[in-house]
């Protein structure tokens, strides 16, 4: 046995690793079942700091990640427009990212074009686009947006979309809601615009598995509500489309279960790392019994 | 031609002929597209009305001027079908050659990027120097009509800037934009022959004021903030009554501070009860790696889900959560 997993070559686990996760997101692509989720606390309050919110509330959505991370906050972002647009908030999209406005144009185009086409461009929700410069952007536009978006992303001059007469800057905000993949991202709206105006300005936000450690020490006075990986879309998720579809007796369209789908190949994927931590450490103390250095 | 050689040759010419195979008699990982007509008519002085829309009823459009375009939206191949069905002839909905290429490309790409766990190779190579490549002119290109133009050029010359790349840029010229000019070009003398010390000044104002602004922030936000946020009562009472676990947490939290501080405090020697409790420390750092790496194992099998499903649905069409291609809501 010690031999067999000294020798293992480790294309061997990769292809495991690949069957691991191929084979769950083929069954529950063909069958449509998945595993049930149960939200926790965090996942309850980030969904109610929505729900509390009133009609015609104004939200601004940062879009700070890419397509490389696109697996694990697309789900969120899917969720949040959606449940932003379920509740009449105007909904002010921005990145911080340059390939963020492609992410905030998915989000537009299959939730708000399919499910709300009612909502108008600039009245409803509006898109200010990419700007470059990271934390400086969030600096400056926590007390002047003119400063730096003298138009929108469409080259619409600022001041003349209707929803943009009601905001000077990022305090006149209701609710800031951050997806983040790194730097610029939620620890520097934290830094550049909660920290120093925390009564004016809240802060949502849903990041990828690598950030959520560093993010924890925020919650909750900084932080009020986060999600931390697929696990946290998985369970907003849950939450939203249980409010707006099954308790209405709906069913819930696939193209809204995509972080409930993934956690299928995570739970068999998990249980197969846990299997080759248990063999490392049997490796391990085999050569220490054997006295291999 | 050696033995592995043989079998890749193989998997290889099988695995083409089972991609045109499906793509021939199943149309996988071909795109759909639906043809939308836009007409809009001058009502007002500058103001355009969509006839389609609400807004067109409360104008006479007759005689008015108009425009008129067609753009394309992503469609489902099932309402492709639909449509095909119900008139052979409709032009509606039509097959999309180049976001079809774009699906294969990106499919291609993903494979040879994984071939890379097998083990380098040209293909890898390939798709490596595309992304490096394709990235940086995205950055560049990003940064010049994102930045430069409208918050640069568009702040020193606005009407300039307005007549021939930004028709809705407004204001007034705003000349202190000069001196984030000159330090740009002062930072870009450095690609210069001579002269490269002269990028060190622009450089050094970027460092000072990012140290400076970054400082501020780290101070703020995680010292000052986290230690008010440090001191929490470790004896919960919530209407009057003790809340055991809550305390406890909160217990757990004070330990784990103080302990892991502890460890970091090397002023002393860590041997007797500060040799202790630094070692309490090290287990609290430990399951804080330990809830890290699992956290980013969860966030790579995330990455390679999305990829997979990508290769399984929109490209070989094994699967169809979304119901594009099947009946469903």
């Amino acid at each position: 046995m010690y031999d067999f997993l000294k020798n293992l070559d480790r294309r061997w686990i990769f292809l495991l690793m690949f069957l691991s996760v191929s084979i769950p997101i083929i069954i529950i692509g063909i069958t449509g079942q998945s595993f049930p989720e149960k939200p926790t606390a965090l996942s309850i309050t980030t969904f109610e700091i929505i729900e509390n919110l009133k009609e015609g509330d104004k939200v601004l959505l940062s879009f700070d990640f890419d397509p490389a991370s696109e697996g694990e906050l697309g789900p969120m972002a899917t969720a949040f427009t959606y449940h932003c647009a379920a509740k009449k908030l105007k909904m002010y999209f921005m990145a911080l990212w340059p390939v963020g406005p492609q992410m905030v144009d998915n989000a537009i185009e299959n939730v708000i074009k399919k499910d709300f086409p009612h909502l108008v461009y600039g009245e409803d929700y509006v898109n200010l686009g990419f700007k470059s410069g990271g934390e400086g952007v969030i600096k400056v536009i926590v007390t002047d947006f003119m400063e730096l978006y003298s138009t929108d992303a469409r080259g619409t001059p600022f001041k003349s979309i209707p929803m943009n007469k009601e905001i000077s800057s990022v305090q006149d905000m209701d609710l800031v809601i951050n997806i983040s993949a790194g730097s610029a991202g939620t620890k520097e709206w934290v830094q550049y615009a909660v920290t120093p105006y925390p009564d004016e300005i809240t802060l949502i936000a849903g990041c990828t598995g690598v950030q959520a450690p560093l993010l924890y020490p925020y919650i909750p006075e900084q932080l009020p509500g986060l999600l931390g990986a697929i696990k946290g879309a998985a369970e907003y998720e849950k939450l939203v489309f249980d409010r707006y579809y099954r308790d209405e007796g709906l069913e819930v369209p696939g193209r809204y279960q995509e972080g409930v789908r993934r956690m299928g190949p995570q739970l068999v994927a998990h249980l197969l790392m846990i299997l080759l931590i248990i063999a490392g450490n049997y490796i391990f103390f085999a050569e220490k019994k054997r006295g291999i250095p | 031609m050696d033995r592995q050689k043989l079998i890749w040759t193989v998997v290889c010419v099988v695995g083409a002929l089972g991609l045109i195979i499906n793509a021939v008699t199943r149309d996988a990982g071909s795109v759909y597209v639906k043809n939308v007509d836009h007409e809009f008519a001058l009502v007002e002085d500058e103001k355009w009305v969509d006839v389609s829309s609400d807004d067109a009823l409360d104008y006479d459009l007759e005689g008015k001027e108009r425009i008129n375009w067609s753009s394309e939206e992503q469609a489902n191949y099932r309402d492709y079908q639909e449509a095909n069905k119900a008139k052979p002839s409709q032009s509606k909905y039509s097959f999309s050659l180049s976001r079809t290429f774009g699906v294969w490309i990106a499919a291609m790409f993903t494979l040879f990027i994984m071939s890379f766990l097998f083990k380098d190779n040209p293909f890898y190579k390939f798709a490596e120097s595309v992304v490096v490549g394709v990235s940086a002119a995205y950055w560049m290109v990003v940064g010049f009509w994102d930045v430069i133009i409208p918050n640069l050029f568009g702040k020193l010359s606005p009407s300039f800037i307005n007549s021939w790349a930004m028709p809705g840029l407004e204001g007034e010229a705003d000349l202190l934009y000069l001196v984030p000019l000159v330090l740009g070009i002062m930072l870009l003398w450095r690609l210069a022959p001579s002269g490269t010390w002269i990028s060190r000044w622009p450089l050094a104002f970027i460092i000072g004021t990012t140290a400076g602004i970054r400082l501020i922030g780290f101070i703020h936000a995680d010292f000052l903030s986290q230690i008010r946020n440090s001191i929490i009562p470790l004896a919960v009472f919530e209407n009057g009554s003790f809340m055991f676990w809550d305390s406890f947490l909160n217990l757990i939290l004070i330990i784990g501070v103080l302990t892991a501080i502890v460890y970091f405090f090397f002023s002393i020697e860590h041997k007797g009860l500060v040799g202790k409790t630094a070692r309490v420390g090290i287990w609290f750092l430990m399951i804080t790696f330990g809830a890290a790496f699992g956290y980013t194992v969860m966030g790579r099998i995330a990455l390679l889900a999305i990829r997979l499903e990508f290769l399984f649905d929109d490209w070989l069409w094994i699967i169809d959560p979304a119901m594009n291609r099947i009946a469903g809501t």
